[in-house]
């Protein structure tokens, strides 16, 4: 074994410029690929593992048939309206629930010198942290009370509790939102669900949200939502119309850990679109939909076509650099074709030299996928610098990311180069003797 | 010359016959080249497409035009008479042509979509547009051009607070929202539906062009890019939103300027100046990324190929050295040699190219239906297979130089 391995290297040696040529195509092709692989994962990858299948988005037909919400490919909105959002708050039938939106605030620093700054904030109930898993660094969540009595409380993130209050444990001290007095119950520690699947309305890969309040508290206030607000037919400006109003702004999310929880919440659900319907809220035919983390992100198309045009093309330049790599593998083992007859006639059987050459091209395999892992982070360096500040966080190696470029890589090899070996194996000894 | 016709006519035959031989490595170099004319011609459609796309013109004077947001940070009482404070001292400054208080521009992301209906009770909607608010000043701002009709006067705006929503009875359209809903090209003067489903609006005015805030390639907006409408309305809130044109060439002075004087009035906010080119720059980052990144890749396979080429045939030059003296000897001349591997790869580059069209075409269709990307024009795939020849000759000239060295003596060896 060591003894084919030192044969490989030689004879690769020997070769220089097809090996070079070799490996780059083959480090060239995986760069590409592992590239494209690492941002579609990132961004299609699951934000919240343990619990994405017992999270749920539900959907109702506010809307009728003729104004369907264009964002969406069934037309159902991907939104609701306030009057549904708070009929479904009081509804027992989920283990936890969470109506939520995002505003912007702004934030004075106790500090006089520091300058004032906006900052996105999240408005939600008290489940949303127990709900999707949010780690704390201090504190924790604000109370049902709290929901109840519209309290100034605020949870913190960390980098926001770093400007704040230089990353001391801040919980019981105040900060200024909007110009009034909100006291910290909580400083989340280092969370960032991408993409940020509860609300997709603001960058989905972007930072995240920084600071968050209670749901009512932010109605209590006026708070208006940072995203889309979607109305048909007359309505007033008032904010207290845009509560009495069909207007669809808001994201709902339950928390049903069962397959019992789904079919009871499921029948809720369709009962009360059937009620809407009956008491001519929505006279038109009730429809409900009911899906989970995964199934919304499908749903909703969170991964941009150009990323899958890209991986297309990404993957397609593969196959070019593996059919390439295959070629000059056939012409390298070719050309040695008469030191493989000597081999043979010295009476080395099929199987020995078969082994010897798919040595050479593991090895070849295994120093073309380094250079694509060197690629990858250089390929990924530029995609960042590239599509911008957004994606900063998201795209990442990790320690698979390694495994899985050495492994498509020497895999990938050793198929395109299985032809030319098996080619080479098939050298008759007494043929190549008599060719000078 | 009456030599080398009939030679290059008889080389057709020994060619056929030594590919059969190498059947494997002529199929590998085929293949390469049928992909990557299917991914170049994929490729390279889009790319035009998206250049096109981002260079759109906006019908605005983007080149003198800078935004100025300003963001309350305590409760403003009087939101209305800073919004006047803010825009006299903005028209006042040296170098501004003029100002208003802006809703959403064309490609700022984000803004006001609503149906737009010819009668008061219609079920379906008309069509769709973005809605932009201006008052007198406007179009001046804008550099919009008016082609018919008139510009909003002084006595039609209107306060418009997130809390009160008045009701106006004109508006300005866009050239193409106007032909979309009176074909017959007489929209000056009709009444359409569009902030209110009771009260029409009249068109007074129509502009020639006014880009829709939307920048996106695909989706509903994309068709209808050049859909807006002006409503005399001065929009007032803790937030506030300005355009500002400047004189050409003083942008670079005047912003810094303007955020400068605008704290000086009043410090209680946050204040943020971005031109119109770093707006452009922003709106289309994507587009650009992926017309960079498609163009690498495209670079990469055109060397992979080329260099996949240049191996390939350099063994079969070695493989055949002896024939090649023999040929020599038999009186063959370097020019003989060297056509016989340039036609050879010609071949099976033309093999390649033909294939890798009718895949170009293919996977066009599929990309357009999968992921709503543009339709690509024949032709681009008829370019992408001659590319792939001239390649071909291109990466099979040093080898075939090196077979036309080899000297006749070999043969005797």
């Amino acid at each position: 074994m060591r003894y084919y391995l030192e044969l490989a290297l030689r004879s690769l040696r020997r070769n220089a410029v097809l090996t070079t040529l070799m490996v780059s195509a083959i480090g060239v092709g995986v760069g590409a690929a592992m590239t494209t692989l690492t941002v579609f994962r990132a961004m299609s990858g699951d934000p919240i593992p343990e619990k994405s299948t017992q999270l749920f988005a539900p959907q109702i037909r506010s809307r009728g048939p003729n104004n369907p919400d264009r964002e969406s490919e069934d037309g159902l909105p991907t939104t609701v309206n306030y009057v549904d959002a708070m009929a479904w708050m009081q509804s027992p039938s989920a283990k936890r629930k969470t109506v939520t939106y995002a505003t912007w605030l702004s934030v004075r620093p106790a500090d006089p010198k520091q300058q004032p700054f906006k900052k996105i904030v999240r408005v939600a109930y008290k489940d949303f942290f127990a709900m999707f898993d949010v780690p704390f660094q201090y504190g924790g969540a604000w109370t049902q009370a709290d929901d109840e009595n519209r309290a100034a409380v605020v949870v913190l993130t960390r980098a926001i509790n770093d400007v704040l209050f230089g990353g001391s444990n801040s919980v019981g001290k105040t900060a200024r939102l909007d110009n009034e007095t909100y006291t910290v119950v909580g400083v989340i520690d280092n969370w960032l669900p991408i993409p940020r699947f509860y609300d997709l309305q603001t960058t989905p890969f972007g930072e995240s949200d920084q600071l968050l309040i209670p749901f009512t508290r932010a109605i209590d206030r006026q708070m208006t939502v940072s995203g889309s607000t979607s109305c048909t037919g007359e309505t007033g400006a008032t904010f207290a119309d845009l509560l009495k109003s069909n207007c669809i702004w808001l994201q709902f999310w339950v928390e049903l850990p069962t397959p019992q929880d789904f079919e009871k919440y499921r029948l809720y659900l369709s009962n009360y679109a059937a009620e809407q319907q009956h008491n001519g809220r929505y006279p038109w035919p009730p429809r409900t939909e009911l899906r989970n983390v995964r199934e919304w992100l499908a749903y909703r198309h969170v991964v941009p076509n150009e990323v899958n045009v890209l991986i297309l093309l990404s993957f397609g330049f593969l196959v070019v650099c593996l059919l390439n790599a295959a070629g000059l593998l056939l012409a390298k083992l070719m050309s040695r074709a008469g030191e493989i007859g000597v081999r043979r006639a010295l009476g080395a059987s099929r199987a020995a030299v078969f082994c010897q050459c798919l040595i050479e091209t593991g090895v070849v395999g295994l120093s073309g996928g380094l250079l694509g892992l060197l690629l990858t982070i250089l390929g990924l360096a530029a995609a960042r610098a590239l599509v911008g500040a957004d994606f900063v966080a998201l795209m990442h190696l990790d320690v698979a990311d390694l495994g899985i470029a050495i492994g498509l890589s020497v895999t990938a090899t050793l198929i395109a180069g299985l032809y030319p070996t098996w080619r080479a194996a098939q050298v008759q000894p007494a043929w190549q003797l008599k060719s000078p | 010359m009456s030599k080398q016709v009939p030679m290059s006519k008889l080389e057709i035959g020994p060619i056929l016959s030594s590919l059969g031989r190498n059947k494997f490595g002529s199929m590998l170099i085929a293949a390469q080249i049928a992909i990557t004319v299917g991914f170049l011609a994929n490729a390279l459609s889009i790319v035009e497409f998206r250049l096109s796309w981002s260079s759109r013109p906006t019908g605005i004077d983007e080149a003198n035009i800078f935004s100025i947001r300003s963001d309350s940070v305590d409760h403003h009482t009087d939101t209305a008479a800073r919004v006047s404070a803010d825009l006299a001292l903005l028209r006042g400054l040296p170098g501004v042509i003029d100002a208003f208080a802006d809703y959403s521009y064309p490609m700022a992301g984000g803004g006001w979509g609503s149906s737009v209906h010819l009668q008061p009770d219609q079920a379906t909607q008309t069509t769709t547009t973005a809605i932009y608010f201006a008052d007198e000043h406007g179009l001046r701002t804008l550099g919009t051009r008016l082609i018919a009709g008139r510009n909003f006067t002084a006595d039609e705006i209107r306060d418009r607070a997130e809390s009160d929503s008045p009701i106006t009875s004109v508006l300005i359209v866009t050239k193409a929202l106007g032909l979309k809903l009176f074909p017959a090209g007489d929209a000056l003067g009709k009444d359409i539906y569009v902030d209110s489903d009771e009260h029409p609006e009249r068109i007074v005015g129509i502009v020639e062009r006014l880009q829709a805030f939307d920048t996106r390639s695909s989706g509903p907006w994309s068709t209808i890019a050049e859909h807006s409408v002006l409503l005399p309305y001065r929009p007032v809130a803790e937030r506030s939103d300005y355009l500002v044109r400047v004189q050409p060439g003083r942008l670079d002075s005047v912003m810094p300027a303007a955020q400068q004087a605008l704290f000086a009035l009043d410090s209680n906010r946050i204040l943020r100046t971005r031109s119109m080119a770093q707006v452009r720059e922003s709106a289309y980052r994507g587009d650009h990324g992926l017309v960079v990144l498609l163009l690498c890749v495209s670079v990469a396979l055109l060397l992979v190929t080329g260099f996949g080429i240049v191996g390939l045939t350099s063994h079969w030059v070695a493989q055949r050295r002896r024939q090649i003296g023999i040929r020599r000897a038999l009186g063959a001349t370097r020019g003989d040699i060297m056509r016989y591997f340039q036609t050879e790869n010609l071949l099976i580059a033309a093999v390649g190219a033909l294939i890798g069209i009718g895949f170009a075409v293919a996977l066009n269709l599929w990309v357009v239906r999968e992921f709503e990307m543009p339709r690509m024009e024949i032709d681009r795939a008829v370019a992408g297979g001659i590319l792939m020849l001239i390649l071909g000759q291109l990466a099979v000239l040093w080898p075939a130089l090196r077979a036309a060295s080899i000297p006749p003596a070999l043969a005797t060896r």
